[in-house]
């Protein structure tokens, strides 16, 4: 990758041990890691591999057992309750399977939720613009798709013009037609804004369309792969 | 749902504690009161006479209907005792020489009866010992016929005639200065000349026997010897006080228990159908296995008498202790020799009966929904919610308001009715708190009308018989009384159409500056020259207004018949009389200027030896203080007053913080999820919380003002059903009684908040993005 690009994160021995009841359960075992401005990064593995840990704790989520983290030069690991809200709030976006939208609210309403609280925020119509949306604006969640719905999740990650934007399974509750407009989506957020993003997946035919691909087995991180050669989110198959 | 559990079994148990508690101690008391009555053979009717000689005893017992009788001698007498320099009242009666009253027999609580032989013994009763700290042995005097009589108690007595001892025409009881004294009838009879007569008669009546004919037949052979007139037991005071008592007693067994039995069940409601929604999914699998719609009710059903059943155990233990708490107050006033405490297993099955059914009934909605869903349905998740743009974003606030707010108003009108019950909760624990203190308000304003507006007198004295109004020449210029009215108090019975009333006229100074009497707003009224004025309430028992024509049948010897127009009613909140201009009192009568009593302004100064100038005044049978009278009132009241105030204040509480609790406990659980993605957005933990108890301060903040009416309305309920002829309960709602209504609201609101709050920061917000809604 070319290491004039920003470092924006930079994982160190990154270790997670769950207590499930008696059972310690160690879900990351020692990770090292960047993610550099502007790429788009896969994190691939089965269930279980540790990614949406890795994932949860880079978007401030959860705390390490050991280990370090930090977004441009912040250290997460030894941020407070207070300013690992402030950290979201401010420069992550956050993409989830089952969209998270409030049920309550239109399309609209539900980026405004985030650019009402946001530094720099872009105007929430022209948000759901860049996800395709112009004519869903004043619909509620329960008068849209499954891909519609995690269009608006998208839009309202991206309306705040957060630095990076996490994804957590976007296309996991999807079928593949619609999954792939929802990953045109985030491929043109990436391409347009420049904005760094990394999508877990568990379907290896989604890695194709990533600058870079890390593989996560039991909690390592088995293998780091370039695309030499980026497919558009178009040409996916799955 | 431990939290919410508990907040259930709060209510439910509450409910129970005051149905428990209000049935058991008015069956107690009811049950005590009758097993005296029987055991100590209280008496069915009554009649004061002026004088008759013995031999009319046989020609009594011939009447028919009459049963057991007997005569007895009974007089007003002043005590003196030492130490205490007020004036007090001794109403002795006398005790036959055998020494067994056959009715109303005497519980003798401490030494003997009095000697017959003796005329210096004395049996007093139990709340007069007590107020004076007598014993046996010891020794007071009395001004008996005029004379100074130094006596010794024997005996501490009580009665079933005096349950409740109260003076005639007082407004409240007063222990200390007012006593019941049992004398032997020989002593008594010599030193009131009434040897081989007698002035006073008990009876009881045979199975059958009509009563209203044995009252006229009485009326009739006692007439010519000055009787005031017989009346039942119902129309005797300490009966008619204690069945007021259990009236009052009824009406709130009624009320409050409603009041939590119906909270319980809406919340209740709430819980379970949250529950049976979030298990879908095992309803679904049992009934794949084969569980039928029956099987899957039955369940629930257990659950719920699972759930209200520690609050109904818990609510009968409480009960009965608050019953026994209860009781105990009573008893200060009301004096029975022994407290049956009665809890009968009826009362324990309905109030069991009752939580079950309204509980189940409360959740039969939800327990329907579970068992009609075939497992296909059950297993499928939940619909999307459908929301729409709300009612008052259409008015046009809709585009200020942030995106939060709109999440807390879509979510109020999305779930109406849940939101109006929620409303509707609050505000009754706000009504249940302003009841309260309603009571306290009341009795002010029924003090100041009474003593503040229209007594303006500091003392009033009685004489023995009608007296001469120069009487008050003489009182005007005695050292340290300032001013000095007379009055004139005939005891009378007053008809109109088929309804008759036994009460008294009043007659007061054309002019009066001390009694005023006051119209319906409370301004002053004068004194017509002639005709009646009756007081409002005894107006509405008689059907009488303005401008009627009244049949006044005098009580007192002349024993005359009149016909008076009634000139206006006036409102009194104690006590129900006639008032007439004295003078015109006196035409009626056929007397000259005669008057019963006067009322005084005295000089603070100069009062003790007041006190004891009227002791010795001969004529003078009776003097009754203002301050102390207040005091009484308040003394009598207090107790009770307190112990209501404190089970209320437990009501609204429990009530304020099962709804809010509850309700905060739901939407917690239900928009768990959304809360939780919108804290991983970036917003603070204090902005979700504004979302989820903006709703419940929002709810709070309509609740409130409607717990306000609602108040109002149960208290006019109450005042309207508390009301009788003894006293009125007006209806005043001081704007303190509101103000510390919304704080018992709001304090209990801001607790479950609180704790809500706390289990709102610890989110688990990992979990939650994982999981399908």
């Amino acid at each position: 990758m070319d290491q004039l690009k920003e470092n924006f994160f930079h994982v160190r021995d990154l270790t997670k041990i769950y207590k499930m009841g008696e059972v310690e359960v160690q879900a990351l075992r020692g990770i090292n890691m960047e993610l550099y401005a502007g790429e788009l990064v896969v994190l691939l593995g089965p269930s279980g591999s540790g990614k949406s840990t890795l994932l949860n704790i880079m978007g401030g989520l959860d705390t390490a057992t050991h280990g370090f983290v930090s977004y441009r030069g912040q250290d997460l690991t030894k941020a407070n309750e207070k300013e690992l809200t402030e950290y979201r709030r401010s420069h992550v976006g956050f993409v989830f399977q089952f969209y998270n939208l409030i049920s309550s609210l239109t399309a609209r309403e539900n980026v405004s939720v985030v650019t009402e609280i946001a530094n720099k925020p872009m105007v929430p119509e022209d948000a759901l613009a860049l996800v395709g949306l112009t004519d869903r604006l004043d619909h509620f969640p329960a008068q849209l798709s499954g891909g519609e719905q995690q269009r608006v999740a998208i839009a309202r990650a991206i309306s705040k013009n957060p630095s990076v934007l996490l994804c957590d399974e976007p296309t996991g509750a999807l079928d593949s037609k619609t999954g792939i407009l929802v990953l045109e989506a985030l491929e043109r957020i990436n391409r347009e804004l420049g904005t760094a993003t990394a999508i877990i997946t568990h379907n290896v035919d989604i890695a194709g369309m990533a600058d870079r691909v890390i593989h996560l087995s039991n909690g390592r991180i088995a293998e780091v792969t370039a695309n030499k050669v980026k497919k558009s989110a178009s040409e996916l198959q799955w | 749902m431990k939290g919410q559990v508990f907040a259930i079994t709060l209510v439910v148990m509450s409910g129970m504690a005051t149905f428990i508690m209000f049935i058991s101690t008015m069956n107690s008391l009811n049950f005590t009161r009758s097993k005296f009555y029987r055991d100590y053979n209280f008496a069915d009717v009554f009649v004061t006479l002026k004088r008759a000689p013995e031999s009319l005893k046989d020609k009594i017992k011939n009447i028919d209907g009459v049963d057991q009788l007997e005569t007895r001698v009974a007089a007003y007498a002043k005590l003196d005792i030492k130490g205490f320099s007020e004036s007090v009242t001794g109403k002795i009666i006398s005790i036959p020489d055998d020494g067994k009253p056959l009715l109303n027999c005497l519980y003798i609580r401490k030494g003997r009866l009095a000697d017959p032989a003796r005329d210096d013994e004395v049996v007093i009763n139990e709340t007069f010992a007590q107020a004076h700290h007598f014993n046996i042995g010891d020794q007071f005097a009395a001004v008996i016929n005029g004379k100074w009589k130094k006596l010794t108690i024997t005996g501490i007595a009580l009665s079933p005639e005096f349950v409740l001892l109260m003076k005639p025409w007082a407004m409240s009881p007063d222990f200390k200065r007012y006593g019941a004294l049992w004398m032997s009838r020989k002593a008594i009879s010599k030193a009131y000349d009434m040897e081989g007569a007698f002035n006073d008669v008990v009876l009881t009546l045979r199975p059958g026997a009509k009563l209203s004919d044995v009252l006229r037949d009485l009326d009739n052979v006692l007439g010519k010897y000055g009787g005031y007139g017989a009346y039942a037991r119902k129309d005797q005071i300490s009966h008619r006080l204690l069945s007021e008592e259990f009236k009052q007693l009824q009406t709130s067994s009624k009320i409050f228990p409603t009041i939590f039995i119906c909270v319980a069940a809406f919340l209740l409601n709430v819980v379970m159908s949250r529950t049976i929604n979030t298990q879908r999914e095992q309803i679904a699998t049992l009934k794949a296995f084969g569980y039928n719609n029956i099987d899957v009710g039955i369940h629930y059903a257990k659950l719920v008498i699972l759930i209200i059943s520690a609050g109904v155990l818990g609510g009968i233990a409480f009960g009965i202790w608050f019953g026994k708490m209860l009781g105990g107050i009573y008893m200060e006033v009301y004096r029975f020799p022994f407290f049956i405490y009665k809890l009968y297993p009826e009362v324990i099955i309905t109030a069991i009966f009752i939580s079950i059914a309204s509980a189940l009934t409360g959740t039969m909605h939800s327990l329907w929904m579970a068992a009609k869903q075939t497992p296909a349905e059950a297993m499928r998740p939940e619909a999307p919610v459908k929301y729409r743009v709300s009612l008052i974003e259409k008015t046009g606030i809709g585009r200020r308001l942030t995106q939060p707010s709109r999440i807390i108003v879509r979510n109020i009108e999305r779930k109406p009715i849940r939101t109006f019950l929620s409303i509707i909760g609050i505000s009754v624990a706000c009504a249940t708190m302003i009841s309260s203190g309603f009571f306290k308000d009341s009795i002010a304003f029924m003090v100041h009308v009474q003593f503040i507006l229209s007594q303006k007198e500091d003392m009033t004295i009685t004489f023995t018989d009608p007296t001469s109004y120069k009487a008050i020449y003489e009182l005007k210029e005695t050292q340290g009384i300032n001013n000095s009215e007379g009055f004139r108090t005939v005891p009378v019975k007053l008809k109109f159409g088929h309804h008759s009333y036994r009460t008294v006229i009043n007659g007061i100074e054309p002019d009066s500056s001390l009694h005023l009497l006051l119209d319906t707003n409370l301004k002053n009224i004068s004194l017509p020259p002639s005709g009646i004025l009756l007081t409002d309430h005894l107006g509405k028992i008689l059907g009488v207004r303005a401008g009627d024509m009244l049949t006044v049948e005098i009580l007192e010897e002349s024993k005359a018949v009149r016909q008076v127009p009634v000139v206006a009613l006036v409102k009194q909140y104690l006590g129900v009389m006639g008032y007439m201009d004295l003078n015109a009192l006196n035409r009626l009568m056929n007397e000259g200027d005669a008057i019963s009593g006067a009322y005084l302004v005295t000089d603070s100064n100069y009062r003790s030896k007041l006190f004891q100038t009227f002791v010795k005044m001969t004529r003078v049978s009776g003097t009754i203080v203002r301050n102390d009278e207040v005091r009484n009132f308040y003394d009598v009241q207090a107790k009770g007053m307190l112990f209501f105030t404190f089970i209320a204040t437990l009501m609204a509480c429990s009530i304020a913080f099962g709804v809010v609790y509850n309700s905060a406990r739901i939407s917690l659980s239900e928009r768990s999820r959304e809360l939780s993605s919108l804290r991983v957005l970036g917003y603070t933990r204090g902005e979700i919380a504004y979302i989820l108890l903006g709703e419940l301060g929002l709810i709070i903040l309509v609740a409130t003002p409607l717990g306000f009416i609602i108040g109002y309305w149960l208290c006019a309920y109450i005042a309207q059903a508390l009301g009788n002829d003894l006293f009125r309960v007006p209806m005043v709602i001081e704007l303190n009684t509101y103000a510390q209504a919304a704080v018992v609201v709001l304090v209990s609101a801001l607790i479950s908040g609180l704790i809500v709050r706390y289990k709102l920061d610890h989110l688990d917000l990992v979990g939650v993005l994982k999981t399908r809604e």
